[in-house]
């Protein structure tokens, strides 16, 4: 008799708890992919000098970032004094993936908002974005010294993120290719 | 002169925008592969908009990942080649009809495991209350209607009784 009142009362609070549960969390976040695999291949003009080509074997073995984002983009502002910390503070290379943007206009925006990259990939049509598994920008991505992505980070690089997150992978990292 | 220029307008408006339109699709494919294309691209998930197939959705990424999709049929991949690129980079998220897997067991057992519980509960309640419980019910409705007859008869002699007085 006791059981007739008490389960469906279970059932209600279990209920109510794993909806309110699911209000939390936000439905454009995807479940992250892409970790663990090879980086794909980077072979584009470079923004600055479009003569030349910018290839991800750049990293040549050693710990890497690679950063796609675009002068249309607003969040991309935003990171790109965490990059540039992050790439004094520990020396990584970060490469740029300017994304289906206008050189003009990518140029005038590195100008203004600073260039913490080591090497911009110009890739124009997004082709190389696609294949890096974007699925907006900014997203900045871990190479390991093995040539896999160790992380991905959908949105712009904050200052937590950068201690928290990037700051002790990369050590790891390179911590693991020293050994 | 003037015809032959008259017709070639009119061609071009009958025919040229629409060729234009759909250039870049797959229109000089066979017709097997363009459905294969065009089933192929509504299995697929719109990463941005979330909820249409890219086959659907007028996002950039869509049209871009379709492009993807197209340049990958026509360089001889198969479906399972093509699905599997996208799920490395955007996981099974990406597929409308995801496969059976450890984390996906919930999704597919899901409703059998609510099925089977309800029928559970029903065969428990049926166990509790026995066949028998039918007529019984029934016989209790008439001790209680017997019950209050034989009141109101009662009440009847009572009052009769009374007048008679």
């Amino acid at each position: 008799m006791r059981l007739r009142v008490v389960v469906p009362i279970v059932v209600l609070v279990a209920l109510i708890g794993l909806l309110g549960y699911g209000l939390t969390r936000d439905p454009h976040t995807l479940p992250s992919a892409f970790q663990g695999h090879p980086a794909p291949a980077i072979d584009l003009p470079s923004l600055v000098e479009p003569e030349r080509q910018v290839r991800l074997s750049a990293l040549d073995g050693r710990v890497g970032l690679v950063n796609v984002w675009a002068s249309w983009c607003v969040a991309c502002r935003s990171e790109v004094s965490e990059l540039a910390h992050l790439a004094q503070q520990t020396g990584v290379p970060v490469i740029g993936i300017d994304y289906k943007d206008r050189r003009d206009e990518a140029t005038n925006w590195l100008r203004r908002f600073g260039n913490p990259y080591a090497l911009i990939a110009f890739d124009g049509d997004g082709t190389t974005g696609i294949d890096w598994g974007i699925s907006g920008v900014p997203e900045t991505f871990v190479v390991g010294p093995d040539g896999q992505i160790q992380d991905k980070i959908v949105g712009p690089v904050t200052a937590e993120i950068r201690r928290e997150r990037l700051m002790p992978l990369i050590r790891r990292l390179r911590g693991q290719a020293a050994s | 002169m003037n015809a032959v220029r008259f017709l070639l307008i009119a061609l071009v408006l009958a025919f040229g925008s629409t060729h234009v339109a759909t250039a870049g699709d797959m229109d000089t494919v066979d017709q097997a592969t363009q459905t294969r294309y065009h089933s192929l691209i509504a299995e697929l998930r719109c990463v941005v908009c979330q909820n249409r197939s890219i086959a659907e959705s007028d996002a950039p990424l869509a049209a871009d990942l379709r492009d993807v999709v197209r340049r990958r049929i026509q360089a001889g991949q198969t479906n399972a080649e093509i699905k599997h690129y996208l799920v490395v980079r955007y996981g099974d998220w990406i597929l409308y009809d995801p496969p059976i897997q450890t984390s996906t067991v919930l999704l597919w057992g899901g409703p059998f495991m609510l099925l089977a519980i309800g029928l559970l509960i029903v065969v428990m309640t049926m166990r509790r209350r026995p066949i028998s419980a039918a007529p019984a019910t029934s016989s209790t409705d008439t001790g209680a209607d017997t019950d209050k007859l034989a009141r109101i008869l009662a009440e009847d002699r009572a009052r009769e009784q009374e007048r008679g007085r």
